[in-house]
């Protein structure tokens, strides 16, 4: 049971995922087919911030004894523990009496991922509002239709 | 080497990151200039600059061998790391001359299809384009893989969605192209996490490392080897993932096109050998099931299938596209080999027909400049009104079928022989089958470009009317160059073969056969 | 004097040359057919000149570089084809003459392209001819095919358009689907493809091996135009007469067959080829062709097209002769190539000599026109008699010793289509002749037109003329060109 729930969130990964795209290739609506895309790519980004979690790791922030938040990078020996669950690795960093920081890296990468898919989005939305403008329509079936007719035009040129 | 101590050690040293900063930085820079003319002259310089930069590099590869650029100082595995080496040299001089050879003939060309508002956001979109398809290609960084991979998208969504004032199903190529190479990225983004989950580094050559101490390394490893080989299969269109290439081959603007065809596709399969024979190696089963079986089929049903389907097309750019396609096959089909020579002969058609269909667009895009046509029906008589864009493109054309004399008799005959000495003496028909079509498919073009009478507009034969000069030469650069490879292959068969000997190493020979 | 080296050079550069100067000089057709004949004297020359270093046991070498890995450029002139060689640069004097006055003659358009591919389809011969490896003599090969397509489309409307279509098709799909596998076989297994005496393939090889790589050669070389990948060569046909005469019955045509021979001795060599059991299955598939062939050529009115198949079954004797692989059967094979190539452009010649004086295709309408126009008519019997092989005239050598050649492995069955082919040609050749000159013209009063004017077409008539007698000579000459060529077979083979 404990296997089960500890791999919960890679579940609902797997399960937005597909939906995600099935809804992009069984949609007809350009704007559903967008929404289908996100929803995929959401279920990546959630997959990568999964992937940080070290179990009983703490919020990669760092702190002096005190309790205030350091400044000063260099001076502070920053401790990176790979994604892994390989509890003999972590119990021989508690030997050399370090903090176990969950892995801060993947939610870096995926700021990058999360700006590159809004980026994505934008172009796409952009491109249906033109096709709404060109076409009149953002239905598949509508556009398929047009784009028929034009090439039995031989308007092509 | 002499010509390395004549030039400034800047260069030499800061080389490998100018490549990517500065047409980031100018394309940029390109949304605040209003003018088109200036707009292409930056372009110019930045992409001549880069193609130097990437000569340099080439030439510093042959002397020291491996470089590598630590990116803001910081020592990798941590920090990004920046690596030429003997595979990706070459193409990171293809794809910086390709861009150079393909600006000549933007400034007439683009004039002709986009809006004149845009044309100065175009080449931006062109510069950001080309700085991701170098930085895919330079970096060894494999989440830094994917960010330059999505620059080239998204700036390629755009340039392709630029056709629409030529043809407006420019849009709805674009919008298939962006939702197909959005998945085809994110699948590449969840291998990359799967590696990263297996190895917990990102740097390529420690990943590399780290995967030989795992034995290959678990079920994770393996699926995400998975989701990077069908990642890249879609970016370069492996057949059946091949969707979205027809439509954006066909309704972009014929400069993207060209661009396009001549190195989009060839990074993408850099990647793939790439990850496939340095970060994985042979030593691992599971690689050498999927190259060896999986791809191996994929590449053969797409270089039949897809000569094929050219075939059947009216539109002479769709033959073309669909010709890309079986032209995948037959890189594929070489990588699958699993044998130096195999990797050569891919690696030499990596290069031979960037050349080659570099050529025929830039041919069938000087037709469209000049009379509007891409049809096959509407090239009657083309020999005659435009004789020299015609020569250009049959001799293109020829070298695309494989006749004697050509780049792609060099590289058909390095495949065949590399499949007959693999033991796949049904490859070699196969290759030979596929040329056939290719010469059906190219023939019938020419037929009736030369065979056919010109057309008559209101009782009257359409006159000469020979492409401007500066759409010429680009076009009869790739011509000649495709006569010189086929006389004498010398140095891309070396280029190739040094690039292959990195892919598998002397102890590696002889794996997965 | 001019080293070998230079020579073999010399013999790509000077119809190369030709070629670029005439494309130049278009608008000057004196100046044009100036170069074309200076550049053909000039290569007769040259072949000549190379031909004393072959006799002489030289064989002269040309290193052209490596393309492509391991697989090297280079020429290589052996006595085998240096014969070729001699007959293409020699025939192309003559088809000059012939062309100048059939190009006038008939008013063609594009004259200038015409010489320009004549020229290139020139080098490529010489360049078959003297190819040191299988893949140069590929590469050579396909420029050949290239080179000739618009000369064989040449006049552009429905019937060139599908004829060339067909030519095209058939050359290349053959060469690409069938020939290119067999030189990379041959590559991998043998590990080279240069041509050498008594062979390449290590002792050792199955059967079965080169049973393929034979049956990949036989179909792969479709200018041999072995049934059934014949098609090409009637229809390549509606090319204009000069094209027909030096490309359709001396240089394409004798490239297939001129390959064909250099694989099976120089390549397989004689005595491995003998013992592959694929090469029996050939020389039945050579000799049926041999009388199908004969036997659609008696069916046809066209002269041309008569001409065509009667080339389809002559050139089936030299497939015979390679897949014999007897010594006897290899020489006469070889001397076939020889003295077809005289005989058949005779007739060609004629053909276009009559075509361009009185505009008449068909073999129906020649009724008594041998009174008018005597010397083309007896330019053709000889040519005939020749093809026949009639002593004493050239074409009687080669039958001879491809009977002896029969006889030595052991096919003395395959005779029988040898003397039915040469009953066969009896009756479809003579009777053009027959006609001529035997029955009452249909309309005396045009015929004597044509006897008036005939004058102004002298350079279509002479040509043949000359061909003819050069079939009459070789006759005795056959011997030096035996002794010539002996040194292509294995020492004490024959």
């Amino acid at each position: 049971m404990t296997d089960l729930f500890s791999s919960f969130n890679y579940g609902v990964i797997i399960i937005l995922m597909m939906l995600g795209l099935y809804v992009v290739f069984a949609a007809r609506n350009l704007i559903k087919r967008l929404v289908g895309l996100s929803v995929f790519q959401t279920s990546v980004f959630l997959f990568y911030i999964s992937l940080g979690k070290v179990s009983g790791g703490q919020p990669p922030i760092l702190v002096d004894s005190r309790g205030l938040e350091k400044t000063d990078h260099a001076a502070s020996p920053i401790v990176q523990v790979a994604a892994s669950d390989d509890i003999a690795a972590i119990h021989s960093l508690h030997h050399v009496e370090a903090v176990l920081y969950s892995n801060p890296l993947p939610h870096v990468l995926i700021l990058t991922a999360i700006v590159v898919g809004v980026a994505t989005l934008a172009i796409g939305l952009a491109l249906t509002v033109r096709i709404r403008e060109v076409y009149g329509s953002i239905e598949e079936d509508v556009i398929d239709r047009l784009d028929y007719q034009y090439n039995l035009e031989g308007a092509g040129e | 080497m002499d010509i390395l101590s004549l030039l400034p050690p800047w260069l030499l040293t800061h080389g490998v990151a100018l490549l990517v900063v500065l047409p980031l930085l100018a394309g940029a820079a390109m949304a605040v200039i209003p003018r088109e003319r200036i707009a292409w002259t930056i372009t110019f310089m930045v992409m001549l600059i880069c193609m130097l930069c990437a000569l340099t590099l080439a030439l510093q590869v042959i002397d020291q061998g491996r470089l590598s650029y630590k990116m803001g100082g910081w020592e990798p595995p941590y920090g990004i790391e920046y690596v030429v080496d003997a595979l990706s040299a070459p193409v990171l001089l293809l794809i910086s001359a390709m861009a150079v050879i393909c600006l000549f003939y933007a400034s007439p060309s683009v004039k002709a299809e986009v809006e004149p508002k845009k044309r100065a956001a175009f080449y931006g979109a062109f510069l950001i384009c080309a700085a991701g398809l170098l930085g895919m290609v330079v970096t060894g960084d494999a989440f830094n893989v994917f960010v330059f991979l999505e620059v080239s998208s998204i700036s390629t969504y755009v340039l392709v969605a630029m056709g629409h004032s030529r043809d407006r199903r420019a849009l709805r190529a674009a919008y298939d192209y962006l939702i197909l190479g959005s998945i085809g990225a994110t699948f590449f983004v969840i291998g990359i996490g799967f590696l990263y989950m297996e190895t917990g580094t990102l740097n390529m050559a420690d990943m590399s490392n780290i995967l030989d101490g795992l034995d290959g390394g678990s079920r994770v490893a393996q699926v995400g080897f998975a989701f990077i080989v069908i990642g890249l299969g879609l970016k370069l269109a492996m057949f059946p993932l091949h969707m979205w290439l027809p439509g954006a081959y066909a309704h972009a603007p014929s400069f993207v096109t060209i661009f396009l065809a001549s190195t989009a596709t060839k990074a993408a399969l850099y990647l793939l050998l790439r990850f496939a024979f340095t970060i994985f190696d042979l030593s691992f089963d599971y690689v050498v099931t999927i190259l060896s079986q999986f791809v191996l089929v994929l590449a053969v049903v797409g270089m039949v299938f897809a000569s094929i389907q050219a075939i059947f097309q009216t539109d002479v750019r769709r033959v073309l596209a669909f010709s890309s396609i079986a032209q995948v096959g037959y890189i594929l089909l070489g990588l699958s080999f699993l044998t130096l020579s195999g990797l050569t002969a891919s690696y030499v058609h990596l290069i031979n027909h960037a050349f080659i269909k570099g050529g025929l667009f830039l041919a069938v895009g000087a037709m469209w400049y000049r009379f509007g046509i891409t049809r096959v029906a509407d090239f009657r008589g083309l020999s005659k009104t435009m004789p020299w864009t015609m020569s250009a493109f049959t001799i293109s054309g020829l070298s695309l079928i494989g006749v004697p004399l050509t780049a792609g008799f060099v590289s058909k005959l390095q495949l065949a022989t590399a499949a007959w000495e693999r033991g796949y003496g049904w490859a070699v028909g196969v290759i030979l089958f596929s040329s056939i079509l290719a010469l059906v498919y190219i023939g019938r073009i020419l037929r009736v470009a030369y065979f056919e009478t010109p057309p008559q507009i209101n009782g009257v034969e359409v006159l000469k009317n020979e492409a401007p000069l500066i759409m010429l030469i680009p076009m009869w650069i790739l011509a000649i160059l495709s006569i010189v490879i086929g006389i004498n292959a010398g140095w891309v068969v070396d280029a190739a073969g040094r690039a292959a000997e990195l892919l598998i190493p002397t102890q590696m020979i002889g794996r997965g056969l | 004097m001019v080293s070998p080296e230079i020579s073999l050079a010399l013999l790509l550069l000077i119809p190369l040359a030709a070629s670029g100067l005439t494309g130049l000089c278009g608008q000057r057709p004196n100046l044009r057919e100036a170069i074309t004949f200076i550049a053909s004297f000039a290569l007769l020359a040259i072949v000549i000149h190379l031909i004393g270093f072959v006799a002489a046991g030289q064989r002269p070498e040309l290193y052209l570089g490596s393309f492509a890995g391991d697989f090297e450029f280079k020429l290589i002139l052996e006595p085998l084809g240096a014969v070729f060689a001699a007959i293409a640069s020699s025939l192309w004097i003559l088809n000059s003459l012939f062309t100048m006055g059939y190009m006038r003659g008939n008013n063609e358009k594009n004259q200038t392209r015409f010489f320009l591919f004549v020229a290139i389809a020139i080098a490529a011969v010489m360049g078959i001819a003297a190819s040191g490896n299988l893949i140069t003599l590929f590469i050579f090969y396909e420029v050949l095919t290239l080179s000739t397509l618009p000369l064989v489309a040449h006049k552009g409307d429905a019937k060139a358009r599908k004829g060339g279509t067909i030519y095209g098709l058939i050359l290349m799909g053959t060469s690409l689907a069938f020939l290119l596998p067999a030189v990379i076989g041959t590559h991998v297994i043998a590990g080279t493809t240069d041509f050498q005496v008594g062979g390449v393939f290590p002792s050792g090889t199955s059967l079965l091996t080169t049973s393929i790589l034979l049956f990949l050669f036989a179909f792969g070389i479709g200018k041999a135009a072995l049934m059934p990948v014949h098609p090409w060569l009637p229809n390549a046909m509606v090319a204009p007469t000069p094209v027909s005469a030096l490309l359709h019955a001396v240089a394409v045509v004798k490239a297939g067959v001129f390959t064909m021979i250099k694989v099976v001795t120089l390549i397989f060599g004689p005595s491995l080829a003998a013992a592959t059991p694929m090469s029996t299955v050939l020389s039945w598939v050579a000799a049926i062709s041999i009388v199908v062939a004969s036997l659609i050529a008696l069916r046809q009115d066209n002269l041309k097209a008569r001409l065509a198949y009667s080339t389809v079954s002559q050139l089936a004797y030299v497939t015979l002769g390679a897949m014999l692989a007897a010594p006897a059967a290899i020489i006469g094979g070889a001397l076939q190539i020889v003295m077809h190539a005289w005989g058949k452009i005779t007739l060609f010649m004629c053909a276009g000599a009559i075509y361009t004086v009185t505009h008449r295709t068909n073999i129906s309408q020649l009724d008594g026109l041998g009174r008018s126009m005597p010397w083309v008519f007896g330019a053709f019997l000889i040519g005939a008699l020749s093809i026949i092989g009639a002593p004493p005239l050239g074409g009687s050598w080669p039958k001879y010793f491809l009977m002896v050649g029969a006889l030595d492995s052991g096919k003395a069955i395959l005779i029988a289509a040898l003397i039915v082919s040469s009953i066969l040609n009896v009756i479809y050749l003579i009777p053009v002749a027959a006609r001529g000159f035997l029955k009452p013209p249909a309309d005396p009063d045009i015929d004597a037109k044509i006897t008036a004017q005939k004058g102004a077409y002298k350079w279509v008539i002479i040509p043949p003329v000359l061909t003819a007698f050069g079939a009459f000579i070789l006759f005795f000459f056959s011997g030096p060109i035996i002794d010539f060529l002996m040194p292509i077979l294995p020492d004490g083979a024959f």
